[in-house]
């Protein structure tokens, strides 16, 4: 799968970009989809913490970038990873532990990386990829090479104390990273209002970085907000922070299945009926008359089998021989 | 003709030196860190890098060790070699969500793709009357992650070509110097290129009745210890292993099957310190030539004191290691 960035310049429409867009979404929900299966019947080891709801997110900000750009990612990273032009087959193979996934099966779903597509790595760590990122544009900046970095992570990492050294030490070098703030609402299983005093983009322009707030759902507003920060950013003004309001339809991860406790069914149902970022985005393009239901109905259908595909080929590979378990300890 | 000249410098000229000539030979490397700049590090070690380098290569950072630290991590995986300077080794704490979490797993974690070539230099030791938080030698922490290299010279000599050789390796490595040495410690450099490998021991004196293992500051006691000992009639052989890991253990258990006994003996806190890992591989590869068990010599388990009699006692001295090393020879 090819991401924008890679078009021929002079084939880039604006209709090319909303449909691509829209593909990158569908990808990622689908994608999801399988993992949720394979989670629940117990052919995936470990945690599956699914993205599903928040598409736009990622896939606004990843449009937006080149290819070379750098990002980093977090516990909840296979959107990311996707719409930065990850491929569901090596994905779905390393999140089964086999040899032919991402990271020869020694990540797993919260560490999977790709050089080549600038992905330095979900992380674990609730804020630990914050320097990484920071240190991505450090060098972007100290070569001279034009990137720009984004770090995803979502409102729970705003509780971290690296973020306010990075925040601080990325505008008195006016590096060129974009701090992209998921506020999902929840913190694992607690309402970020319990945790998190005050203004949210105030910790942000207090240190004299820009901040925007979009509308995490409308891939247009993520899109062209991040275009601009992106655009500043490679032009040397610096750092920014772009929150996106959003929403997790699932649990914190695929087990957690009773969470009345912490939030109803009525407010997730509110959500995937009236601010789901797919449907709405299909809407617009429909309106607009960019495509119509049966083009939209095609990608769907074309996605749904690359991750069957996908699937079948992570099932189907090896997992590393126990001469693995000692390579890579040291480069 | 290689030049085969030496002088003598201290430990933090021979630092300096490593770093700049990694400098000049390989633009990518550059340091980050508080005080670095035109102050030189409050230890002035790195004084005058700026003046070559520029702030563009040496950069002063705010107070903020887990910020830089976490930059250097993404600095090194995307071109750059980084070293950054923690001043104290007590700060060390602060970096260690980027040095264990991350610096050290990358490269595993993503099957080899990324690697993060990054130096943190940083200090040990006591003695210096700066109490509990100032005071510590933590590299025994360090050296427990695997995917970090830890690294503890005893001499100029050593901390100038270990310091190359981390400079130029792919991974993260941890490079420890003792505060109490940078000034007062001095020794022979060559004038000419060296560096020196990591995972080789360096037998600093030889002897026949008793291997006294010993890391950083500890040599000195060591060597003094076996002057001690010479005088009542025992051969001590000195063993630096300069490297925690890679830990060259042939060396080790070959000096200890050659004499029979051993002491280690190391600043870090005694239990559960680097001390306890160099007897045990001691032991399990010399066992059948020992003619008694492995002693192990660190700080005392309390906070260091600030008060300077109290403070003196913590630490393993010449005496206290004399003591122990004739009774361990008398015993067996």
């Amino acid at each position: 799968m090819t991401t924008l960035s890679e078009l021929p310049v002079n084939t880039i429409t604006t209709k090319d970009l909303w449909m691509h867009a829209h593909r990158q979404m569908v990808r990622i929900r689908l994608f999801e989809e399988q993992v949720n299966e394979l989670y629940t019947r117990a052919l995936m080891p470990g945690l599956a913490h699914l993205y599903v709801g928040e598409e736009a997110i990622a896939v606004g900000i990843c449009e937006a970038l080149d290819k070379e750009d750098y990002v980093t990612s977090t516990h909840r990273g296979h959107g990311h990873c996707l719409a930065k032009g990850a491929s569901p087959d090596l994905m779905f193979a390393e999140l089964l532990g086999k040899e032919a996934g991402y990271c020869r099966g020694k990540g797993g779903s919260m560490h999977i990386a790709d050089p080549a597509t600038g992905n330095l790595g979900a992380n674990a760590i609730v804020g630990g990829s914050m320097g990484i990122a920071t240190g991505a544009a450090f060098s972007a900046k100290h070569l001279k090479n034009g990137r720009v970095a984004a770090c995803f992570f979502g409102e729970g990492a705003l509780g971290q104390g690296l973020f306010y050294e990075e925040l601080n030490l990325a505008q008195l070098w006016k590096l060129p990273v974009i701090y992209v703030c998921e506020n999902n609402l929840y913190n694992e299983y607690t309402h970020y209002s319990e945790t998190t005093a005050g203004d949210i983009c105030a910790r942000a322009t207090a240190f004299g970085v820009k901040a925007e707030t979009v509308d995490g759902q409308d891939l247009r507003a993520v899109y062209t907000t991040a275009k601009q920060l992106i655009d500043r950013a490679r032009a040397g003004e610096g750092p920014a922070f772009l929150m996106c309001n959003t929403y997790r339809y699932t649990g914190h991860h695929v087990g957690d299945i009773n969470r009345e406790y912490y939030r109803s069914k009525q407010e997730e149902q509110e959500w995937k009926s009236t601010r789901d970022p797919i449907k709405l985005h299909v809407e617009w393009l429909i309106r607009e008359n960019l495509a119509d239901a049966a083009t939209c109905d095609a990608v769907e259908a074309e996605v749904r089998e690359e991750m069957k595909a996908a699937v079948e080929f992570a099932i189907a590979a090896s997992y590393p021989g126990p001469e693995e378990v000692e390579k890579h300890v040291y480069a | 003709m290689p030049d085969t000249s030496t002088r003598e410098l201290t430990f933090a000229q021979a630092v300096r030196e490593a770093l700049a000539e990694e400098m000049r030979l390989d633009a990518r490397v550059c340091i980050l860190g508080e005080d670095v700049a035109e102050a030189g590090t409050p230890f002035k070690v790195l004084s005058g890098l700026v003046e070559e380098f520029g702030t563009d290569r040496v950069l002063d950072t705010p107070i903020s060790e887990a910020g830089f630290t976490g930059i250097a991590v993404g600095a090194a995986m995307t071109g750059l070699r980084p070293v950054v300077d923690i001043m104290f080794g007590d700060f060390l704490t602060l970096t260690m969500d980027q040095m264990v979490n991350q610096a050290a797993k990358i490269h595993y974690m993503s099957g080899g793709k990324w690697r993060v070539p990054m130096v943190l230099r940083t200090t040990l030791g006591a003695s210096r009357r700066s109490a509990a938080q100032h005071s510590q030698s933590l590299h025994a922490w360090l050296s427990h992650v695997p995917g970090l290299k830890v690294v503890i010279p005893s001499t100029p000599y050593d901390a100038k070509g270990l310091l190359k050789t981390a400079i130029r390796d792919e991974n993260p490595v941890v490079f420890f110097e003792d505060k109490m040495m940078h000034h007062k410690l001095k020794g022979p450099v060559p004038t000419g290129e060296y560096t020196i490998p990591f995972g080789v021991a360096d037998v600093k004196r030889v002897g026949t009745d008793i291997t006294l293992v010993a890391t950083s500051s500890m040599v000195q006691v060591a060597l003094g210890a076996a002057d001690m000992l010479a005088e009542v009639g025992i051969s001590a052989e000195v063993v630096d292993p300069r490297t925690m890991w890679p830990l060259d253990e042939k060396t080790l258990i070959e000096s200890a099957k050659k004499t029979s006994r051993a002491i280690v003996i190391d600043e870090g806190y005694g239990r559960y310190g680097v001390t306890a890992e160099l007897a045990s591989v001691i032991s399990e590869g010399a066992f059948y030539h020992l003619d008694g068990p492995v002693i192990r010599m660190g700080a005392m388990h309390v906070p260091i004191p600030f008060s300077p009699p109290l403070e003196d006692l913590t630490v393993p001295t010449e005496k206290t290691l004399f003591a122990a090393a004739q009774k361990l020879c008398s015993k067996s």
